[in-house]
């Protein structure tokens, strides 16, 4: 059965297939049927064949399936193949169980979309590229998913191109991302080099030997890693491509963006834990900058108005704490909060966009106000969301979070207080999203006398996350943990690292803790945005200048287009305009010149009169003559 | 599996017998068949190499060898190995694709131009498969003189160029300059040939190569083809002829130009600089690398500010032959191997975006990208397939131009990781130029009222297209098809340069 | 008998009046009758070398000599006639068509 793991690329495929060639022909229902209904064969194939492998020995739970040879060139070759281990299973398990979800739920909000068919074929190549991604048994193949996602995510964000700003954000998306897939090139190309393989169980198993720990090499490639890593997790510094990818629509955001394809930078480091643990300064870089950024993140999602762009840099945040753990070496912890984030954050932008959908494209926060009178069950749901991400106890994020603070904290205690701030932070902008948007009085009445529910297609997914955002949380129950064994055996290697669960009572007041930071959090967003009113606005004046550098995002985007953009564009100018056109086709038209001028003054030996041309030739004949005599 | 017939000079003079006879049709539309015929058949016999290939040989095939001018030892030799066997049936395909597009949209002296096309398809033809100098350097001035033509009577017709103050059409001046720049490069390289006559007392490839030059004189015939080869490729800085004849020229030169006629400076290099000139080679291995680099990066900041779709796709081709460069460059095995078949990658993909900027420019008559805007809304499917083939350019994985830069990037790793460190950052701005492209062609609003008028991709285009996008796939999933029998001959100039065995070794095809 | 030098000096004075009228004569017609002498100098040269070497040789010159310089008078005045025509003129000064 394990064998039949290609056939979940299959159905995705087909689906892409069929309806790129005949979407337009098939129509509405045809094409809206067959999409989800590939993705939800794969998920079957997918929960089938994590059936099996969980019922085999731990040691054998890790198959690799031979698709065919792919490529052979020199000294170098690489096949193209799967590799089936708890990891790669669970990934594929949420890509397409949350996948298939939003295929549904985009059933009903793209239905009067006209280019619905080709919005499901992207979304079907997506979901293709993502299982090669997760599924692939060796770097190369894992790129081609890499950037696979990255096509999809750049067509799926510039989906409704005829807006500039949709255009601009994915073509903004992929160039981003091939800085960091330059990143994985060469990381690709240093393991290679090194280790001759560049198949995950051979690179694994050699890596320790031929390269041990601290390295220069596995440095190197680890660092390259997290570049490629920053870049499609959208981390410092190349994170500002998600904010602006919600220009695509809700569900792209929502399946692309905040569940699967921006997870992958944490999946690949996941994988590559064996090399990671041979690198710690990587490590802890990788963790470092994953503070970082859910620092800055969470901070910038505080002054957001727009309500998917504040889901945006939330995501940004929470996959800064995924960062934390794989870079703290609790990979399982990482991947964990992973799942438990599809969950909630896909819950919450479709959410989002039931929302939007509700209000006809409406997405300003500070003209909603009281919708869970009129949205019910998107309320319930968002409100459940909102409760996972803040940490709220007993939600799935809750755990999640709580399992990467405990590990930083056995890290390093700075890593851990600036987690925890930040945990602080998601709870206080969660809450001001669901009590500004569906608390408290309506601010625009007319707005909200057309808001309505959304149809049934939409908020069965909504209620089916929700589920899955409360529930995710208790496999991974402190000392009950479902996840952590099971990914064990595709963490071997790193099992050392991750052994923190000795410490008990440490757990549970840290577990306290987070708790009572969630909700403290939770508090003050009530405060503040329902009771007190004008506290959020004291705030911003008393904080000054910072509160206008938070609002611009710190000015990243500026900086970059200043210092990366606008030069390269005016040295390409430059080079174009003066140094080709001048200096090289110069020198080239000027040999030609100076080749023609030089005709222009032997012609004038060329009098047309016949008499000196014989002259010439005596002249000529002679001095041969007297040459030949002389010599 | 073996063929008594003379495959090679079947390819190569049936289009010039095809010519010939085109000459007396009257017609236009019996010429368009006719032309038609003949390359679909060049086509079809072509594929033969394909089939009847010896799997695993790193020889020459398909040989035949016959006196031509015996007073001077000069032979008709002519066969095909795994580095030439690609780019012939890339000149078959290209060609046969060239004459479908040319159905519609040239204007004037039609029975000329398909002549030309079908001598152009002869030369180039002949340039991959001579393995006698002299034969070989026929074959390749007669491509220059179609070409000249073609660009100069067939190209823009717009432009007008200034040159030492005489006013001139833009294509005349771009026609001229192509012709001399490339004749003036390769005059040295008869000079060169005519030293290793001297030197050796034959022109036959495979008995020079085992011919002991001295370092010195190495040096200078290494320079003498280097440079012949450098400006038809071409390296930086040798590529100012390059922007100015693909936009002048007329679509189906553009093509032509872009995907067969570069590849015969690249395969120069591998078929001649490399055995010939061994220990040269490794002198100059890195002034060329960095040169090539240097490609790589220029080319693709130079694309990046073009107005002009068709010089922003000539500017790419600078960047793409550079890693062509840096492939062969890396001297190994690896290298050759993914220079071969990007080689055949550029071809396809820069031959089917200069068909699809054709195909606009039929209906448009504009070149410039800020007259475009919205476009995929009007035509879907022009847009489906552009991206299709600009994503094919940019190197996606999973589709052809991954497989050779990738293995191009990894080769040059193995050399000297910068090299590899640079040419990766041309990937990069490989995709900044192509989707600013299609930012400014295909997206944005459709607000320009000429562009409401466009049609849609006819079935004559889309086939056109289609055997180009279906090898994109082909060749990104399944390389192997390719590196199978390019990879033997790749090894043995590999294994040659390091002093092993005759790369080109000879085999008799019986 | 006459030496055969005085034969020789006798065709080089020849030539050299032939030289001469070609560089220094501007008449068409005259030039043209210049270069005649100055084949037959040649001739002569040829004709008596021949009998000093008792060589059939450079008689058979002298004879394809005068063959060819008969061919080229039927040529050269051919020309000369389209030149007066054109021209109207024997002056070589006023045809001057290969000015660069």
């Amino acid at each position: 059965m394990l064998d039949y793991a290609w056939l979940m690329l299959v159905f995705p495929a087909l689906g892409a297939l069929i309806i790129s060639l005949f979407g337009t022909r098939l129509g509405r229902r045809v094409v809206g049927f067959l999409a989800p209904a590939m993705v939800f064969l794969s998920f079957a194939v997918a929960v089938a064949l994590a059936i099996q492998l969980f019922s085999l020995p731990h040691e054998e739970q890790s198959h690799s399936v031979l698709l065919w040879q792919w490529m052979a060139a020199g000294n170098f070759s690489v096949d193209a193949g799967l590799l089936i281990d708890p990891l790669s299973i669970v990934m594929a398990l949420v890509v397409t169980g949350v996948g298939f979800l939003i295929h549904v739920y985009s059933t009903g909000y793209m239905h009067d979309d006209p280019r619905f068919p080709r919005f499901f074929a992207y979304l079907n190549l997506f979901i293709l590229m993502m299982l090669t991604l997760v599924l692939a048994d060796n770097y190369l193949l894992m790129f081609v998913g890499w950037e696979g996602v990255g096509l999809a995510s750049y067509l799926l964000i510039g989906f409704w191109f005829e807006k500039p700003s949709a255009a601009d954000a994915g073509k903004k998306a992929f160039i981003v991302n091939r800085i960091g897939d330059f990143g994985l090139l060469l990381a690709i190309m240093v393991i290679w080099t090194g280790l001759g393989s560049l198949r995950f169980t051979e690179v694994f198993e050699a890596a320790p030997e031929v390269w041990g720990v601290g390295n220069i090499a596995v440095m190197t490639a680890t660092m390259l890693m997290l570049l490629a890593a920053t870049g499609k997790s959208a981390q410092i510094p190349l994170y500002v491509w998600l904010p602006d990818a919600m220009e695509g629509p809700t569900p792209v955001s929502a399946l692309i963006h905040a569940a699967t394809m921006v997870t992958a930078g944490v999946y690949m480091i996941a994988r590559s834990a064996p090399l990671f643990d041979l690198a710690p300064t990587t490590g802890n870089w990788v963790a470092w900058i994953g503070v970082a950024t859910a620092l800055i993140a969470g901070t910038i999602a505080l002054t957001q108005t727009d309500m998917k762009r504040i889901l945006a840099y939330s995501t940004v945040s929470q996959l800064g704490f995924m960062f934390v753990a794989v870079g703290v070496g609790a990979y399982a912890a990482g991947i964990f909060h992973l799942i438990t984030h599809a969950f909630f954050k896909a819950l919450l932008f479709l959410g989002a966009g039931s929302v939007m959908h509700g209000l006809h494209g409406e997405l300003d926060i500070r003209k909603m106000g009281n919708l869970r009178a009129k949205m019910p069950i998107t309320h319930w749901t968002f409100f459940i969301g909102a409760g996972a991400l803040a940490g709220v106890p007993l939600l799935s994020g809750f755990f999640s979070k709580d399992a990467i603070l405990y590990n930083a904290f056995n890290y390093s205690i700075p890593l851990w207080a600036i987690g925890a701030v930040t945990a602080f932070i998601t709870a206080v902008y969660s809450f001001r999203m669901v009590f500004m948007a569906f608390w408290g009085k309506e601010r625009d009445a007319k707005l909200w006398s057309h808001a309505h529910e959304s149809p049934r297609v939409m908020t069965i997914p909504l209620i089916l996350l929700a589920v899955g955002a409360l529930l995710t949380g208790y496999l991974g129950l402190p000392s009950l943990s479902l996840i952590d064994p099971a990914l064990e055996p595709a963490f071997e290697a790193a099992a050392g690292a991750s052994e923190g669960h000795a410490n008990l009572t440490l757990e549970l007041i840290l577990l306290v803790v987070s708790g009572l930071i969630a909700l403290a959090g939770v508090f003050l967003a009530y405060r503040a945005f329902l009771v007190n009113k004008d506290l959020p606005a004291r705030v911003r004046a008393a904080l000054g200048p910072v509160t206008k550098l938070v609002d611009n995002k710190y000015y990243v985007d500026e900086l970059y287009n200043m210092i990366i953009v606008n030069p390269l564009r005016s040295f390409g100018g430059w080079l174009a305009a003066t140094f080709d056109k001048g200096g090289i086709d110069g020198a080239v038209n000027g040999l030609a010149g100076v080749t023609g001028w030089l005709g222009t003054q032997v012609r004038r030996l060329q009098t047309g009169m016949v008499g000196l041309y014989a002259l010439a030739m005596l002249f000529g004949a002679v001095a041969l003559l007297a040459w030949l005599a002389i010599r | 599996m073996t063929l008594n017939l003379p495959l090679l000079s079947i390819i190569t003079f049936l289009p010039l017998v095809g010519g010939l006879v085109l000459l007396l049709l009257p017609g236009a539309r019996a010429q368009k068949w006719w032309s038609l015929i003949v390359t679909l058949v060049t086509f079809v016999v072509s594929l033969l190499l394909f089939v009847f290939w010896r799997n695993g040989e790193a020889g020459m095939q398909f040989v035949e060898r016959v006196p031509w001018v015996p007073q001077f030892n000069i032979q008709y030799f002519v066969g095909v190995d795994g580095l030439s066997l690609f780019l012939v049936l890339l000149t078959t395909l290209i060609t046969l694709l060239v004459v479908i597009f040319s159905w519609e949209g040239v204007e004037k002296q039609l029975k000329t131009y398909f002549f030309l096309l079908l001598a152009l398809e002869a030369g180039m033809i002949g340039v991959f498969i001579s393995l006698d100098l002299v034969l070989f350097y026929i074959f390749w001035e007669l491509t220059l003189i179609p070409m000249y033509f073609l660009i100069g009577g067939w190209g823009d017709s717009h432009g007008t160029y200034t040159f030492l103050g005489r006013t001139m059409p833009w294509r005349i001046y771009a026609a001229l300059k192509f012709f001399l720049y490339t004749f003036a490069a390769s005059a040295l390289m008869l000079v060169a040939i005519l030293v290793l006559y001297q030197q050796g007392g034959t022109f036959d490839l495979l008995q020079l190569q085992n011919l002991e030059l001295g370092q010195n004189l190495q040096m200078w015939l290494f320079l003498a083809f280097a440079l012949a080869f450098a400006v038809k490729v071409p390296i930086f800085p040798f590529h100012t002829w390059l922007p100015d004849a693909h936009v002048a020229a007329p679509t189906g030169g553009s093509v032509i130009l872009a995907a067969v006629l570069l590849k015969m400076g690249t395969y120069g290099f591998v078929r001649f600089c490399l055995p010939l000139f061994p220990d040269a080679t490794k002198t100059f291995m890195p002034w060329i690398a960095a040169l090539a680099i240097i490609g790589i990066l220029y080319g693709g900041l130079v694309a990046l500010v073009q107005k002009d779709v068709k010089s922003l796709v000539a500017y790419s081709s600078v960047a793409h032959l550079g890693f062509v460069m840096l492939g062969i460059m890396a001297l190994n095995g690896q290298g050759i191997a993914g220079a071969t078949l990007q080689m055949v990658n550029h071809g396809l993909s820069t031959g089917a975006l200069f068909l699809m900027v054709g195909m606009l420019y039929n209906r448009r008559h504009t070149r410039l990208l800020a007259d475009y805007g919205g476009l995929w809304k009007q035509i879907p499917l022009y847009g489906f397939l552009f991206i299709i083939v600009a994503l094919s350019s940019v190197g996606l994985p999973g589709l052809n131009g991954f497989v050779g830069e990738f293995n191009i990037l990894l080769a040059a790793f193995q050399t000297n990781p910068v090299f590899a460190v640079f040419g990766t950052a041309g990937i990069i701005i490989a995709a900044w130029y192509l989707l600013w492209a299609i930012r400014l062609m295909l997206h944005g609003p459709l607000n320009k009222p000429e562009n409401q008028q466009v049609r849609d991709l006819n079935v004559r285009e889309v086939i056109t297209l289609v055997p180009l996008i279906i090898l994109f796939f082909v060749i990104g999933l399944f390389p192997n098809l390719f590196f199978d029998k390019i990879n033997p001959s790749a090894n043995a100039v590999a294994d040659a340069l390091n002093g092993q065995q005759p790369a080109v070794s000879m085999t008799i095809d019986k | 008998m006459v030496p055969t030098s005085y034969f020789l000096v006798l065709s080089a004075v020849l030539f050299v009046i032939g030289a001469l009228g070609v560089l220094l004569r501007r008449n068409v017609l005259i030039i043209f009758m210049s270069v005649e002498m100055m084949l037959n100098a040649v001739n002569l040269t040829f004709a008596a070398l021949a009998y000093h070497f008792l060589q059939i040789h450079g008689q058979i010159f002298v004879l394809m000599v005068m063959v060819v310089a008969a061919a080229e008078v039927a040529v050269g005045l051919a020309i000369v006639m389209s030149v007066i025509r054109h021209k109207d003129t024997t002056n070589i000064e006023d045809v001057n068509l290969l000015k660069g």
